[in-house]
């Protein structure tokens, strides 16, 4: 057994979640691939979400993974850190906008 | 700038060693499953050829770079060149030869002293000729200048390294300046012609993974090359071509030296493609070495695998009956020609 609860090892074994149960897995990873192909986004940009998302997430599979599908789908660094900053901005700003509902909540109480 | 391995006397020079790490430097490698095994499952082993298409030489080993990748550990300090008499030999096996096309490669093969005869001479034999140039050696010595000119006298297709379209991924790979070098050249080409559809002159690019990854689809790497550099330098170019880098010399000192070895080595043999197998280029091409001995690929020249012994070893005993009639000579390396969508010195082969 692993002494952590992250090994990059395990990332690997992601479709061995079908061996509890394959009917939802497969179904799973049918709908992963498909959203993944070319579509009306590149694969390239789609691997550049996935890197944003990964962030937000903070999955470190995901991060690994999309770390080397965005170098591979022609990615550069520049862009994927772009990427991790829109992840970043999103997340400090979702923060920071209830900043308004303590603005809010503070007037009702005020004199 | 860095030195060859073999100046360096690096055990990685010697290609039986290369062999050896390949097939069991760790656990994780003796267990990998043999190319010959993956080649058997998809029903092409022992691997023949279909025809040689493509009559490959390479000129020799010198280069004006040294490229962290390079599989061929090219470099100044190289002095292999193909001598006069060698070409000559050539020259007659092409005049018999079914091949249509002569893909010229090195080092730099503009560095070879025969290069411009013998490209005037394979002309005249009427067969499409492609240099496979590093760019920036156009941008050197007025002799090298003067070579964009002297290709599109002679309708030689220009097929060359750009390892990415921006100046940061590029110069890590081959070296400080290289980027704005290639892109002086590139423009030198569209200058007389190259890259545009009108003329004729075919303009191909090369992109290789700066790292322990594999490239991704061709066609839309083709594409953001095409926007970026046409963005950035006014750059047109007709095809970009995606090659895998093969675990061997230079790329495999960096695979061991960043500790990507066994994961690189089980994405590739985790990505084997049956249909990029029946398509791998040692089936249509034929590799002439820079002193005339004969291989299945320019990988297996690198690590000294000849033509099997049936087969004709030296470009002065050419019989292409008995070459077509060979196995082609295989091993672990081989799965970065079959993964994914394949790779070949054409790019995918998928």
């Amino acid at each position: 057994m692993s002494n952590s609860y992250y090994d990059p090892k395990d990332l690997k074994k992601f479709e061995d979640i079908g061996d509890f149960g394959p009917e939802l897995a497969k179904k799973f990873f049918d709908y992963y691939s498909a959203v993944f192909e070319e579509g009306a986004l590149s694969a390239r940009e789609k691997a550049l979400i996935a890197l944003a998302v990964s962030h937000t997430v903070q999955c470190p599979y995901c991060i690994d993974a999309y770390t080397s599908e965005s170098l591979e789908k022609g990615a550069s660094e520049e862009q994927m850190m772009e990427a991790v900053h829109v992840a970043s901005a999103i997340r400090g700003g979702s923060s920071l906008v209830h900043g308004v509902q303590m603005m809010n909540k503070t007037k009702d109480v005020s004199m | 700038m860095i030195k060859s391995l073999k100046t360096r006397e690096h055990k990685l020079s010697d290609p039986n060693y290369q062999l050896q790490l390949l097939n069991s430097h760790s656990k994780s490698l003796r267990e990998q499953p043999k190319f010959r095994d993956k080649l058997g499952e998809a029903g092409l082993f022992p691997l023949e050829p279909t025809g040689i298409e493509i009559f490959q030489m390479n000129l020799g080993y010198m280069c004006n770079m040294t490229c962290k990748h390079c599989h061929v550990d090219a470099g100044p300090d190289r002095s292999e060149m193909m001598d006069r008499e060698t070409f000559e030999h050539c020259i007659e096996a092409l005049r018999h030869s079914q091949a249509t096309t002569v893909d010229l490669t090195g080092g730099a093969p503009e560095m070879n002293p025969h290069f411009k005869w013998f490209v005037e001479e394979a002309s005249r034999l009427g067969k499409n000729i492609i240099v496979r140039s590093n760019l920036t050696i156009l941008t050197t010595a007025p002799k090298y200048r003067a070579l964009v000119n002297f290709f599109a006298d002679h309708q030689v297709e220009v097929t060359c390294s750009l390892p990415f379209y921006n100046r940061s991924r590029t110069d890590r790979q081959r070296g400080e300046g290289t980027y704005d070098k290639s892109i002086e050249a590139l423009q030198k080409l569209n200058h007389v012609g190259y890259g545009k559809e009108e003329t004729g002159l075919e303009l191909n690019l090369v992109y290789n993974p700066a790292g322990a990854f594999l490239p991704g689809g061709q066609a839309s790497m083709e594409q953001t090359f095409k926007e970026q550099l046409h963005r950035q330098h006014g750059i047109v170019f007709n095809n970009l071509y995606t090659i895998t880098n093969l675990p061997i010399s230079r790329f495999l000192d960096f695979l061991l030296q960043s500790g990507n070895l066994d994961e690189y080595m089980d994405r590739l043999i985790s990505s084997f493609n049956p249909a990029a197998a029946r398509g791998v280029m040692c089936r249509n091409t034929i590799s002439v070495g820079w002193d005339g001995q004969l291989y299945d690929c320019d990988f297996n020249q690198m690590l000294e695998m000849p033509v099997e012994e049936s087969a004709p070893g030296h470009i002065s005993e050419w019989h292409e009956g008995r070459l077509n009639n060979r196995t082609i000579r295989i091993n672990q390396h081989c799965f970065g020609c079959t993964a994914g969508a394949g790779s070949s010195c054409g790019g995918a082969t998928t």
